[in-house]
């Protein structure tokens, strides 16, 4: 009986599989972005074993001549820095910096905006007039005073970066998990969990946020890739963090050196990585959007 | 011995005028009086019919009896102790003691939740009993319902018919032992054919289980065969109560007649007498405070639109009407 149940349970979990993997597969684009996507991951947790050269390692030739602003060739396949610096390095341990800037913000930035928006949603009234006007606030402000305000007070360090991100992203998650939620609120059956004595904690968490999933998920990856973009532009115009590569950090090093005019595989191989990613993320999400939001399916 | 009482409940909505209207105008606010001093006793064991059309308040009492809507006026009490207001415990033992089955077996199922977890949902919630049981009792109860739960545990609401939901409906209800069970039109959404299955079922429950129920529906034929006695409203007043048989054998107020009268009889060329009611149903906006049936009456003078009558509602079987010429008509009647 209960061995026949677990069974089930496991049916169930590959149905759900096979659910994600069908959303996925369902067009060529989001089935490209799932795969780019995966190999980005693969480079970001193996990236100290990919990459030939330390970042900052001033790097020579075979003929031990000093490599500087060598365009891409079989030895430095992405070319090197003025310093000498190996570009193809520096890209991969930046992809690490990126992706973890883009997880990192982007899941703490839909939890926080997935929690307003449910409890807003729900409870309504005072409650909902203060949080949406919290969010409103937000709206109102614009990203480079605010995170160089941040910046300065607290340095230029990836946790305060992160946290500038989040405190900009999470209002649009909000916003829009507050609409559907005060959609399911109206359910029958949220009636139904209250007359069974649900608690009003019980009624948001386990039976609206579980309907607002797919809207989540859709959110999550729209909210990793613009912390991936938001980054970039930090990073590009000084305010990342100094101890670490990113791609917009790259490119920051590309402006300083002044050297934009001559190097073009120097801004070519951070450019393409960012918006490779970032697109990656937003044709699965696409693919997600068609789930949570019916009227985009294809007929 | 009365298990549930309403002490003339009342359920009033504002209709609050448009912003020039409420400032300029200083117009004050409307109110829809859903439902208008009903007072109704249920008995141990007692099945009470609620009948009336659609708008006379009977899912707002449904609501208010279940806790979903406050009342504006009157009390709800449960074996003697008023339930409105109470915090805590307290209500958490008045709501597992009084549960609802709902309209719509389509709307009521949270779509992401297995039939099992459904079931378990409430005692769950509750904390009633400790984990294994809950379990234990929710697929227990499945099969109650007949749903052999090695089959129906693990299925998610999409995955079964309308019938087969609202027996997940009234297994989620049951499962926590309640004393009264409110069943708003159960059958309602449900096809004719299986109709008569869910209601042998509710009706070996009751039998099983010796709740109390207050059954609404605007079905006066499944009514007469399933209640004890039966309530009918109109425009959220009680009209008449007393005995089901009795009630719909020799109904008294003119709009009970009517309601009878309109009853479909399955006969092509069977013809009747029309009922002798004017106009159409109208709306529960500020009514004058006497009889809400008067301006459809044939019977109806001047006085009945200005005073309320309030029936004898004890869990008693007196047949009563809240007509004003009740006299009257029994003359003109036979």
């Amino acid at each position: 009986m209960s061995s026949s149940r677990t069974s089930q349970r496991f049916r169930k979990l590959r149905l759900a599989l096979r659910e994600h993997y069908r959303i996925i597969n369902s067009n060529k684009l989001s089935q490209f972005g799932f795969w780019v996507i995966i190999l980005f991951t693969l480079v970001a947790i193996f990236a100290p074993w990919i990459a030939p050269h330390d970042p900052w390692e001033m790097t020579y030739d075979s003929n031990g001549n000093f490599a500087s602003l060598r365009p891409p060739s079989w030895e430095f396949p992405m070319g090197t820095t003025h310093l000498g610096y190996d570009l193809f390095s520096q890209l991969i341990l930046a992809t690490r910096t990126t992706l973890l800037i883009g997880v990192v913000s982007g899941f703490i930035s839909i939890v926080i905006g997935a929690n307003v928006g449910l409890i807003a949603g729900y409870y309504g009234g005072k409650i909902d007039e203060v949080l949406m006007r919290i969010t409103d606030i937000l709206y109102g402000m614009p990203f480079l005073p605010f995170i160089i305000v941040l910046i300065a007070l607290f340095g230029r360090q990836l946790e305060f970066i992160i946290l500038a991100i989040v405190l900009i992203i999470w209002r649009t998650s909000a916003r829009v998990i507050r609409a559907q939620a005060m959609s399911i609120k109206q359910r029958q059956y949220i009636q139904m969990a209250k007359a069974r004595g649900a608690s009003d904690l019980r009624i948001i968490y386990r039976h609206i946020l579980p309907n607002v999933l797919p809207l989540l998920l859709l959110y999550a990856a729209f909210n990793i890739a613009w912390s991936i973009i938001t980054e970039a532009s930090a990073s590009f115009l000084g305010f990342g963090d100094g101890e670490t590569v990113s791609w917009g950090g790259m490119l920051y090093e590309l402006w300083l050196s002044g050297k934009t005019r001559v190097a073009w595989w120097w801004f070519a191989s951070p450019s393409v990585c960012i918006i490779l990613l970032v697109t990656s993320l937003v044709f699965v999400s696409r693919a997600y959007e068609e789930v949570a939001n019916p009227r985009l399916r294809k007929r | 011995m009365v298990v549930l009482e309403l002490d003339r409940l009342s359920c009033h909505f504002e209709l609050t005028p448009g912003f020039v209207d409420r400032v300029i105008k200083r117009k004050p606010p409307s109110y829809i009086k859903a439902v208008e001093r009903l007072s109704i006793a249920i008995g141990e064991k007692e099945i009470l019919g609620i009948a009336g059309e659609s708008g006379c308040g009977k899912s707002t009492t449904c609501s208010m009896v279940s806790g979903l809507l406050d009342p504006t006026e009157g009390d709800i009490r449960f074996r003697g102790k008023s339930i409105l207001g109470l915090r805590g415990d307290a209500i958490k033992d008045y709501r597992r003691s009084v549960q609802m089955i709902f309209q719509d077996p389509y709307e009521s199922l949270n779509p992401r939740f297995r039939t099992v977890d459904i079931v378990a949902e409430g005692p769950r919630a509750l904390e009633l009993w400790d984990a294994n049981e809950i379990e234990q009792r929710s697929l227990a109860m499945l099969d109650a319902v007949g749903l052999p739960s090695g089959k129906y545990a693990e299925r998610f609401p999409h995955e079964l018919s309308g019938g087969e939901r609202q027996r997940v409906g009234i297994a989620s209800a049951l499962v926590m032992e309640p004393e009264v069970i409110i069943a708003d039109e159960p059958l309602s959404m449900l096809d004719v054919s299986i109709r008569a299955g869910i209601l042998d079922l509710l009706r070996e429950m009751q039998a099983e289980r010796g709740f109390s129920s207050l059954y609404v529906s605007h079905d006066l034929s499944i009514l007469g065969n399933v209640a004890d006695r039966l309530l009918i409203m109109y425009l959220g007043q009680a009209m008449e109560i007393g005995p089901a048989e009795e009630v719909i054998r020799n109904p008294k107020h003119p709009y009970t007649r009517a309601l009878i009268g309109a009853v479909p009889i399955p006969d092509p060329r069977s013809r009747r007498a029309i009922p002798n009611i004017r106009g159409d149903i109208s709306k529960p906006i500020d009514p004058p405070p006497g009889c809400r049936f008067a301006p459809r009456c044939p019977y109806a003078d001047a006085s009945c639109s200005n005073t309320f009558i309030e029936m004898e509602t004890g869990a008693g079987t007196l047949h009563q009407a809240a007509c004003h010429r009740l006299a009257e008509i029994d003359n003109a009647g036979s």
